[in-house]
């Protein structure tokens, strides 16, 4: 890897578009003297509808299969609604066993506090990366580049082993720790403090403030819209996060939702629909989340790249 | 791909730094280059908690599984005594490991393109601004959202070989049924379909972003000098998306390659010569098979895969450097 830094940006796994608001409906595509509704416009509008339905379905038929009685879902059968018409039946079954609450809770407070611990020391070494002087500066921050090329599958073995020494094998640290360090994000928020005029904080430290202090009082205030866009990533990622979760936690009582499903899934064999209201039940908060900040997400993924799995 | 050099000259006056010197683009205080103890200090605060985590989850980590891997440890505590690479021997003639290998090549052959293609399709379809946008957007990137479980859910549910709406729709017209996961061979497929369905929107999303930074006034000069709808496509649009496609595809290798979450859950726990990826295999000697070091040899047989794509991936993206 070349010791530049330029060479740096092109080395790592992010994808570097301008930040243009892709959530902007954009209208300008008709050709010059092209009717609104002319044939090509007409196809390309039936070819999306063809595929968004095609998208659509899969959610569609979970969502419809969880609202039929055990009998119409495990007869099978296209007919959105069964020949017992529909029921809350598969909610009131799972909600009555009362895993799905403790395993949601998990979720929620693991999540919150893995995305508040990592955006935290990211945004303070990614401002330390990009604004003072340390000694071999440039190649720790290097190094932490780099380590986005290890996949965290191949870590498994030794960070399960050092959990043993730890004792932290079924804890909530044993989950949290090792999910607080992301590299990518160390890298996007360097990007952004580099782009944030010196002058300013120079003002501050003129009238005598210290590093912490300019960081707190006039860096994090012009960071938030990044911070929030970050802080949405690291959520959702900790939230859908499987294969780590599943290893560290054996106890029923501190699994989190994708984990606690899944160990379910087997238990209830064929309750088709209660197994589908599960599923919808788990991505219930996401889509939420995502349609509340459709605008951020999107915007995310468009300017970042970040969030690939 | 607009250079970060171009957006930051766009927030203040600032010679662009060139290769070669520090061109890290930073701008410290006048003191640069005699950091004061102090100064270092106060950088080590800032920097403490970020390091030391990334000092014992990831650096510690990797060197301790060279060191598992060069013994017979285990998950129980037994074993631990150096056995060389013997791990590695056996691994490399061990023929479940070159299948889970093979299987995992294979997925990540026909899921790359297919998530390029699709992509590709709907946001160049998106990209016209026909109405619904909000809508669109919404199909083609929720599934993205969904947790691996909720997934697995959904398809092992539509791939059920007698109920499943699948089948349902092979015999509405006319086709025999089939076990899609439970016939050799198929069950990868039809993960790589779930797959497909799953990830494409992030894909989707990318080229959105790349289509909306073509200047409009490449397509009007195109338009004046009498260029159609396709001329227009393949002259001006797809040379244009080269970089983003670029980086597309080694993305997506990258996460085909660690392929597991979906496999194992849609297999229920279970996997079949032709749908074991290589790091279920991982997890099957280590947690099945309690063998902690023969697991963590082919961790890092699995990481050189990874590796192999990474080194191919920064000559590639080198090759596309300063597009926009």
């Amino acid at each position: 890897m070349s010791s530049t830094a330029t060479a740096t940006r092109t080395d790592d796994p992010q994808v570097d578009v301008a930040p243009i608001d892709v959530t902007k409906v954009r209208r300008t595509n008709r050709m010059p003297g092209e009717k609104p509704l002319g044939p090509a416009r007409i196809l390309a509008f039936l070819a999306l509808a063809l595929m968004a339905l095609l998208w659509l379905l899969p959610m569609l038929w979970a969502i419809v299969t969880s609202f039929k009685t055990e009998t119409d879902a495990a007869s099978g059968g296209l007919e959105l609604i069964g020949p017992n018409g529909v029921t809350t039946q598969a909610y009131e079954a799972i909600l009555a066993e009362g895993n799905v609450y403790v395993w949601a809770l998990n979720s929620l407070w693991t999540s919150a506090v893995i995305t508040l611990i990592t955006v935290t020391i990211s945004a303070l070494a990614a401002y330390a990366f990009s604004r003072l002087d340390f000694k071999g500066s440039r190649w720790i921050f290097l190094a932490v580049i780099a380590s986005i090329i290890v996949p965290p599958q191949a870590l498994i073995i030794p960070l399960y082993h050092q959990m043993l020494t730890f004792n932290m094998v079924d804890t909530y640290w044993g989950l949290i720790l090792p999910q607080i360090v992301m590299a990518p994000i160390i890298f996007i928020l360097k990007k952004f403090f580099d782009a944030v005029p010196v002058e300013l904080e120079d003002a501050a430290r003129v009238d005598g403030a210290g590093r912490l202090r300019v960081f707190f009082s006039v860096v994090l205030p012009l960071s938030r819209p990044i911070l929030g866009a970050v802080s949405i990533f690291v959520f959702i990622q900790a939230w859908n996060n499987f294969l780590w979760p599943f290893l560290i936690i054996n106890d029923t009582t501190l699994m989190t939702l994708p984990v606690g499903l899944q160990t379910v899934l087997s238990a209830y064999g064929v309750q088709y629909s209660q197994v589908m209201a599960q599923a919808v039940l788990a991505a219930l908060p996401l889509v939420i989340v995502f349609l509340f900040y459709q605008r951020q997400i999107v915007k995310g993924v468009a300017t970042t790249g970040f969030g690939g799995q | 791909m607009t250079d970060v050099m171009a957006s930051r000259s766009a927030a203040g006056p600032e010679p662009s730094a060139t290769p070669g010197e520090d061109s890290k683009g930073r701008r410290t205080s006048p003191t640069r280059g005699q950091a004061s103890r102090r100064g270092q200090l106060v950088a080590w605060a800032f920097l403490g908690p970020f390091m030391a985590a990334f000092l014992l989850f990831v650096i510690w980590p990797l060197i301790h599984g060279i060191y598992l891997s060069l013994t017979d440890q285990s998950l129980t505590g037994a074993g631990g005594s150096f056995i060389g690479l013997e791990n590695y021997s056996e691994a490399l003639s061990d023929p479940v490991m070159w299948t889970s290998i093979g299987n995992t090549v294979w997925f990540t052959l026909i899921t790359t393109v297919p998530l390029v293609l699709f992509a590709l399709i709907m946001a160049l379809l998106v990209n016209t601004g026909l109405p619904g946008q909000w809508l669109w957007r919404l199909s083609f990137f929720m599934p993205f959202l969904l947790a691996s479980t909720v997934i697995s859910q959904i398809w092992v549910w539509i791939f059920n070989p007698q109920i499943g709406a699948a089948n349902e729709i092979l015999s509405a017209v006319g086709l025999e049924p089939i076990a899609w996961l439970q016939t050799a061979h198929v069950d990868l497929i039809s993960i790589a379909i779930a797959t497909i369905w799953w990830t494409v929107g992030f894909n989707f999303l990318l080229y959105l972003a790349a289509l909306q930074n073509i200047p409009d006034l490449q397509y009007e000069a195109a338009a004046v000098d009498g260029a159609g709808r396709w001329r227009q496509l393949f002259s001006i649009t797809i040379p244009q998306l080269g970089p983003v496609t670029g980086v597309i595809l080694v993305l997506q290798m990258l996460a085909s390659l660690k392929l597991f979450d979906q496999a194992y859950q849609m297999m229920e726990g279970g996997s079949s010569e032709t749908s074991r990826p290589i790091v279920q295999y991982i997890f099957e000697a280590g947690f099945v098979g309690y063998r902690f070091g023969y697991a963590s040899a082919i961790s890092y047989i699995f990481f050189v895969l990874i590796l192999i794509v990474g080194i191919f991936q920064m000559v590639v993206l080198r090759n596309r450097k300063g597009n926009s």
